[in-house]
């Protein structure tokens, strides 16, 4: 197995495939980073939106004006 | 007995407790094997004789379209499971399949097109294929949108399930429509009965990271479904544990 290139300058290059195939994993990359991070942030805004419910709960235990 | 795992399989607390210590190695694993076969694929594989460097993005086009049909599997069996057995767990799989499915297919599209350009001299064609692989990524879009078209729970999965299995009808469709019609597209290079079309210094690669895009899907789906559950069971004493914890 070798490096397929003789330089990196050739290696961005790509014999001018360069701006397709980085492209292409550019769009992957960032679409891949969206699926992990969305529904880590979702969790935590979750989180959040639920504590203040509990702190709003506690502070009216008769649960007036809650719902 | 045989039958209690399957029980506790639709108990949304079991399967949020028993997946937590999933999450870590799933991370490592399908970032491990993605990052290793994307660099062999793009540096350390030979280029191809006829079509040059640019046949270099087979190695993100091929894992996003496995992924984009087997998350389909996954979405419509799991709307089966839901409506048969009455289950409340796998319409929260299901629900969650829908906008990784869609983004994956999206991916297999547009890395497709961009492939297309210096290869075929197009970035679409009408073609079979491409059109079969348009018409899932409206599948999926139909399931987002019809999950959000109803305020009562069970009308959105009930319905959204039947549309999922409705859209099977397409799957065979994408399989064969390279062998059925004089298509654009090549036909399946990669033959589990046979021998394989791609030299082996090609296909390492492309395994490894087939493998890792199958990790790297069972995690997102996981924390897609996660986050569904606690949304779910938001009034439930368990979920209240949790948030009251992680203060």
């Amino acid at each position: 197995m070798k490096f397929q290139f003789e330089s990196f300058a050739d290696f961005i290059a790509m014999n001018n495939h360069g701006p397709y195939v980085w492209a292409a994993y550019g769009i992957t990359f960032i679409a891949l980073t969206y699926l992990l991070v969305s529904p880590v942030l979702q969790k935590k805004a979750f989180f959040k939106q639920q504590q203040k419910l509990q702190k709003l709960a506690q502070s009216n235990p008769d649960g007036q004006g809650i719902e | 007995m045989a039958w209690q795992w399957f029980h506790r399989l639709g108990s949304p607390r079991w399967f949020y407790e028993k997946t937590s210590p999933w999450l870590p190695w799933l991370t490592v694993i399908s970032i491990a094997l993605i990052v290793t076969g994307a660099v062999w694929g793009l540096a350390f594989a030979p280029a191809d004789y006829k079509q040059g460097n640019s046949y270099r993005i087979i190695y993100i086009h091929v894992p996003a379209a496995f992924l984009a049909l087997a998350g389909y599997y996954i979405m419509a069996i799991s709307g089966a499971v839901g409506l048969i057995w009455k289950m409340k767990l796998p319409f929260m799989v299901m629900k969650s399949a829908a906008p990784i499915g869609a983004l994956l297919t999206f991916i297999s599209l547009v890395t497709g097109s961009i492939w297309g350009k210096p290869t075929w001299g197009t970035w679409w064609e009408w073609d079979a294929r491409i059109t079969s692989m348009l018409i899932l990524f409206f599948l999926y879009l139909g399931m987002i949108a019809l999950q959000q078209a109803y305020q009562q729970r069970d009308t959105a999965d009930k319905s959204s399930a039947i549309l999922a299995l409705v859209g099977m009808v397409n799957i065979p469709i994408i399989y064969k429509s390279v062998d059925w019609w004089n298509t654009l597209h090549q036909p399946a290079t990669i033959k589990f009965t046979g021998k394989s079309t791609i030299d082996p210094s090609m296909l390492y690669p492309l395994l490894i990271i087939v493998i890792g895009f199958y990790c790297f899907y069972a995690l997102v789906l996981l924390l897609y479904t996660r986050v569904e559950i606690l949304r779910r069971e938001n009034r439930t004493q368990w979920v209240n544990d949790l948030v009251a914890k992680s203060k």
